[in-house]
């Protein structure tokens, strides 16, 4: 399991045009995608722009699509791949590119700020919040997104749409407005925000088509589609399309 | 020369991780205009990768715990060179800045009656780290990060624009702070995207900018632990201080070689982990040193009781802190009783069930998994030494985090000295971003607010200059040829011999001949370092951006280098083999290191005089009160005769 | 000043999707190298396969009923042409007027429900609209507005077909106790055709209620599970059956054509059902 030499094709240029190239760079036990960008960048190409920080999986930078999937390069494992196949590495194709393989993730910081954030509740100060761990345990697990935006870019509404950028927040910001939702002591009801309504009418929850790329790319195993997605869809209906709640609430029973 | 772009701000805060983003909320709320400007993306901090937890004194879990007991584990922990004022500080605002937390969105692990739930850590007396799963350096970062987003938000509202009183400048690097006679007056930086340089005018700047990991070979931390801030102090004409005292976690991965370094959590061994060497022995038993002797467990069945009764039993040593662990691990292997990859094992797998494993330590399962093809649950883990944190800094006002000299400079976070004396305690660290970086904001937007009429000027000079000393790399070849001085340098190389350097005569373990080899081998460095030279074009080009930082790497070098050859003792994070014992006339010494040349060139001086210039300071005596809340005996350990008596 | 936050592009480019100026230059419309068509290709097929036999099934009008057993395609049977059933689920709601097969009446429930469910959708959509094909892969389509128009707007209204989806699983329940008969009506026996009627609705109500509709209702909708332990308990179980949705829908397609297939061998006289006692 010594050394051997991979045969890569990485794609170099900037917004005005480029193509992929190749390269042969040694790899070594237990290496990973991004040792090799960075063998390649001290011995070949030392101008080759690349993203990472953490090199772990904990920070998302490292993006990228490696054979036309979109992966995190630190924690794609050289092993995985025959040593006879050539490995393609790619920018996000979802986002405008920069430079080789850094893309502008603008949108994904303009969707951030379009979700109204956390309202913490009226009379509650610092050290009196009291939450149990089944009421946080659903938002937990969308917290632990590292925004990577690998969703953001397989997401084929935006991905092979440019035009619904507008529209569509895109699958990490619908959970965001979804971890919101289920947070125990979100305020956001009483100051009269509907998180259920604003994720279809304002960030585009109608676009999701449920086919599940998000959750398939997610590097946190995060079940984007069950646990967040969908249950902001059934929100919705809650809200928009349900004769039963909304006679219940008519009724007069209080809402949950 | 160069057209440079020109905001005003009132106040810049260098560094997006917790401490700089902390800053920048305080700053903005108290109605400074306030830019912060990161390397990486925003949100992308090395924040992210601190795993444990958050150190307060909630006494959520056990109600004995208070800030006084807080207070006395840091002064252990730092071995008693902690800026005692600090650490008071710290220990008293620590909770209120993690409820704080909550109130912005946060959501910790909860106990069984709605409150945040604390784990126990190396070093702490009672379960202290406010902690989510064993990712708490990414809820932090995201609470913070979503704070700002809402106040841009608020802004967006009043104003019609998300920047007009809070921006951050992301994937910018800063190369100087610049200054109007004594005090700050901006900062110089370019944006890593286009490679276009950028002035931000403000009165007041706050470095938060971590630590200086990238210099050692065997690291846990990114690469943006160039070691900036220090730097950027230094040539402003600031002193750093203690800068000898440099962290290395005990566990770190060893295998395979390209993640040598990550770093394992100390919850593992919270948690019931246990270290063993390659002979099945749990060798920490042996290296219970005398200070802690009472505190910690001496048989194997005491250590895992305490586990379920932690009031009756006295606690493993695997929890020792981390100066300790990591001298035993390496104590360990030395003689020959090391792991097959130079580690000794980390075993959870025999401790616990898997769902246990999964449930409480799910990032190290999946790292262990992803990256080394290793089943936690299942086998033990490899591990070893790594260099994780610099407890030496900018010398600060521990109640301003002002820096000394510079009116108008402020840090918080890794980059200050002084909290963590000779060694920080793990969860003290995420605790100190929130303490000091409130601190630090709040200062600098005061005295911001204080000069307001009269802002300080930009000096054109200055400016060019800081350009010019950015655009050198690309120049290198042609200088190369006309001065003689050798063929142009790749960046990446002399930035992996400096690594290497580091790592073997300046580490963990430390004799005189070696760090004055390192010292002469930096000096060379520094000199190669100026014919660096980079191919391409200023856009995005990360050869360029390693050539400038090289400059700060082999500032910071230094500094750790000189300090540890100056301080013969061993102490935390400085241990020297030719001064294996802790001396308590060394106790209340400071180091201070400035810039040998203090006009702020860098002429490539003479490598035996160096860049650096060092003093010797005497601390100011620890407040009464606070040494009141330690017993005789334990002093008597730690402080000189003189200094008991007075 | 570069911040990242400048706002995206909003003009629709003549070349979209990843071909749009802006992103990276490179030809191809996706670079995976794996088997990327398999699965949907398999799905478009077992679907396929299902439609053709349903519609063969629901339009024969004949062969759904052999004493004890009814076809599942055909239960309830709701016009006055249906065969009579004795104790079975024959009510004649729709009169002479009906004159097609009764199973049209009733099929238009589960498959409302599986047409609209959240797996189910997925599937199709891959499969059939290639929107997307797979993951990474360019679409076909030039325009896409998701579901937020009509007719795919509608795809909302699954909850009312998990409403009746319920009802009908009742019926086959119903359907499956009278299966407990013999072909002269006597209780307390059992044959080969029981137990495939109890695979059938076991795993009908089990993909039924693994719905995320169902999860939605049972406890996903509460924001605070700690008051509301049994929903909390009950929305865990759900929770664990949601996580298995898609094979259950596979299986229970396949069991409740397997079904009527039976019910369709013995009515048609091609064999006998074997009886145990």
């Amino acid at each position: 399991m010594s050394g051997y030499v991979a045969r890569l094709k990485v794609w170099r240029g900037d917004a005005e045009g480029g193509g992929l190239e190749d390269f042969r760079v040694e790899v070594n036990d237990g290496e990973v995608v991004l040792d090799i960008i960075h063998r390649l960048q001290a011995t070949q190409a030392p101008d080759l722009a690349v993203r990472w920080n953490c090199k772990a999986g904990k920070c998302g930078s490292c993006s990228a699509e490696i054979n036309g999937r979109p992966r995190l390069m630190c924690m794609t494992r050289m092993s995985v791949f025959d040593r006879e196949e050539t490995i393609t590495v790619t920018p996000l194709r979802a986002f405008p590119v920069i430079r080789d393989l850094v893309t502008d993730v603008g949108f994904n910081y303009t969707k951030a700020r379009e979700v109204p954030a956390f309202v913490p509740p009226a009379g509650l100060g610092p050290g009196e919040y009291r939450m149990m761990q089944e009421d946080v345990d659903r938002s937990q697990e969308f917290r632990k997104c590292i925004e990577c935006f690998l969703c953001q870019d397989t997401c084929h509404v935006v991905r092979d749409h440019e035009e619904n950028k507008q529209a569509f927040a895109g699958p990490r910001f619908l959970m965001r407005v979804a971890e919101l939702d289920m947070h125990p002591l979100d305020a956001a009801p009483e100051t009269g925000l509907d998180r259920g309504r604003t994720a279809q009418d304002e960030h585009g929850l109608g676009y999701c088509n449920i086919t599940k790329c998000c959750t398939e790319v997610c590097p946190e195993g995060i079940k984007i589609t069950d646990n967040a997605l969908i249950p902001l869809k059934e929100r919705a209906v809650d809200r928009k399309y349900d004769p039963l709640v909304w006679l219940g609430s008519k009724i007069g029973r209080r809402r949950p | 020369m160069s057209v440079v772009d020109r905001q005003e701000w009132d106040v810049v805060v260098v560094g997006a991780g917790g401490a700089g983003l902390r800053a920048a909320i305080e700053a903005r709320e108290r109605g400074a205009r306030t830019a912060v400007i990161c390397k990486s993306l925003f949100g992308k901090a090395h924040t992210v990768m601190a795993e444990g937890g958050i150190a307060a004194a909630m006494g959520n879990v056990n109600a004995g715990d208070n800030w006084q007991v807080h207070f006395r584990d840091t002064m252990r922990g730092g071995k008693f060179l902690n800026q005692w004022r600090m650490a008071e500080l710290h220990a008293q605002e620590a909770p209120q800045r993690v409820w704080e937390l909550e109130t912005w969105g946060a959501l910790f692990d909860r106990t069984k009656d709605g409150r945040i739930s604390q784990r126990n850590f190396g070093g702490h007396e009672y379960p202290r780290l406010a902690h989510v799963g064993d990712r708490t350096g990414l809820e932090l970062i995201r609470t913070l990060q979503q704070k700002i987003v809402s106040l841009q938000q608020e802004d967006h509202r009043e104003t019609g624009d998300y920047e007009s009183r809070l921006k951050v400048f992301q994937e910018c690097t800063v190369t100087r702070v610049l200054k109007d006679g004594a005090r700050v007056s901006g900062v110089f930086g370019y944006e890593r995207e286009s490679g276009r340089f950028f002035v931000l005018q403000a009165p007041a700047v706050v470095i938060a900018t971590g630590g200086i990991g990238k210099s050692f070979k065997v690291t846990s931390n990114s690469w943006e632990y160039t070691g900036d801030g220090h730097a950027l102090a230094l040539l402003a004409g600031a002193p750093l201080l203690n800068m000898e005292f440099v962290q290395f976690h005990p566990t770190g991965m060893v295998w395979p070689p390209s993640v040598k370094g990550i770093l394992v959590t100390e919850s593992v061994r919270g948690d019931g982990g246990v270290l063993r060497n390659s002979d099945g022995k749990r060798f920490m038993f042996d290296y219970v040193p005398d200070v802690f002797k009472e505190k910690y467990a001496e048989t194997e069945e005491e250590a895992d009781r305490w586990y379920d009764d932690p009031d009756h039993n006295r606690r493993p040593p695997e929890l020792l802190p981390r100066d300790e662990v990591a001298r035993a691990i390496n104590a360990e292997v030395k003689e020959g009783r090391g792991s097959p990859h130079g580690g000794v094992f980390l075993d959870v797998s025999t401790r616990m069930p898997a769902e246990v494993v999964q449930r409480r330590l799910p990032s190290m399962y999946h790292q262990f998994k992803e990256l080394a093809d290793v089943d936690i649950t299942a086998e033990p883990m490899e591990v070893g030494p790594t260099c994780h944190y610099v407890m030496g800094g900018i010398a600060v006002d521990s109640d301003t985090a002002a820096a000394r000299e510079v009116p108008g400079l402020y840090a918080a976070g890794e980059v200050a000295g002084g909290m963590h004396g000779s060694n920080r305690l793990g969860g003290n660290s995420l605790s100190d971003l929130l303490v000091f970086g409130r601190r630090a904001g709040w200062h600098a937007a005061e005295y911001a607010s204080e000069r307001a009429g009269q802002r300080p000027r930009v000096d054109d000079l200055q400016v060019d200059s800081a350009a010019a000393e950015a655009l050198r790399p690309f120049s290198a070849e042609a200088e190369a040829g006309e001065s003689a001085g050798g063929p142009p340098e790749n960046p990446y190389t002399l930035h992996q011999e400096l690594q290497q350097t580091m790592n073997d005569l300046v580490g963990i373990i430390r004799r005189e001949p070696e760090m004055k080899q390192a010292l002469e081998k930096l000096a060379e460095l520094r000199v190669r370092a100026r014919r660096a030279g980079v191919e391409g074009h200023r856009q995005f080009n990360p050869g360029w951006h390693l050539a400038l930082d090289l400059r700060n790497m082999l500032l910071v070098s230094e500094c750790v280098a000189r300090a540890a050859l100056e301080r013969t003792e061993s102490r935390g994070g400085h241990t020297r083999e030719d001064h294996p014992t802790m001396d308590s006339k060394w106790r209340p010494v400071n180091l201070l290191c400035t810039l040998a040349d203090p006009t702020g060139g860098l002429a490539a001086t003479d490598p035996a005089r160096g860049q650096i210039a060092l003093e010797r300071q005497t601390t100011e005596p620890i407040r009464p009160d606070l040494l009141a809340l330690f017993e005789k005996e334990e002093l008597v350990k730690y402080l000189s005769e003189e200094e008991l008596s007075e | 000043m570069a911040t990242g936050t400048e706002p995206p592009a909003t003009e629709p480019h003549p070349r979209g999707g990843v071909h749009t100026p802006t992103r990276a230059a490179i030809a191809a419309p996706h670079l995976r190298t794996d088997r990327w068509w398999l699965a949907p290709a398999a799905t478009a097929a077992g679907l396929l396969a299902f439609v053709v036999y349903s519609t063969w099934r629901a339009f024969a009008n004949a062969d759904y009923y052999a004493a004890p057993y009814v076809s599942p395609f055909y239960s309830p049977c709701l016009a006055e042409n249906c065969e009579p059933m004795r104790g079975g689920p024959n009510w004649e709601i729709f009169g002479p007027w009906w004159g097609i097969s009764p199973a049209i009446i009733i099929l238009i429930f589960p498959l409302g429900f599986r047409l609209t469910c959240y797996y189910y959708r997925k599937a199709y959509y891959r499969g059939f609209w290639a929107s997307p094909p797979a993951c990474a892969v360019a679409e076909p389509h030039r325009k896409y507005t998701g579901e937020t128009r009509f007719p795919l707007v509608l795809q909302n209204i699954h909850r009312y077909f998990f409403y009746a989806a319920l009802l009908v699983a009742g019926v086959l329940t119903y359907d499956t106790a009278l299966a407990f008969r013999d072909e002269t009506y006597d209780w307390g026996h059992m044959g080969l055709g029981t137990l495939v009627f109890l695979a059938n609705i076991v795993l009908i109500w089990a993909y039924t209620l693994s719905c995320h509709s169902c999860r939605h209702i049972v406890g996903g909708k509460l924001r605070h599970f700690s008051r509301h332990p049994v929903r909390y308990r009950m929305w865990q179980l759900v929770g664990k059956l949601n996580a298995r949705h898609m094979l259950l829908a596979w299986t229970s397609l396949a069991s409740v054509a397997l079904a009527d297939f039976y019910v369709y061998l013995v009515a048609s006289g091609v064999f006998d059902d074997p009886r145990f006692f």
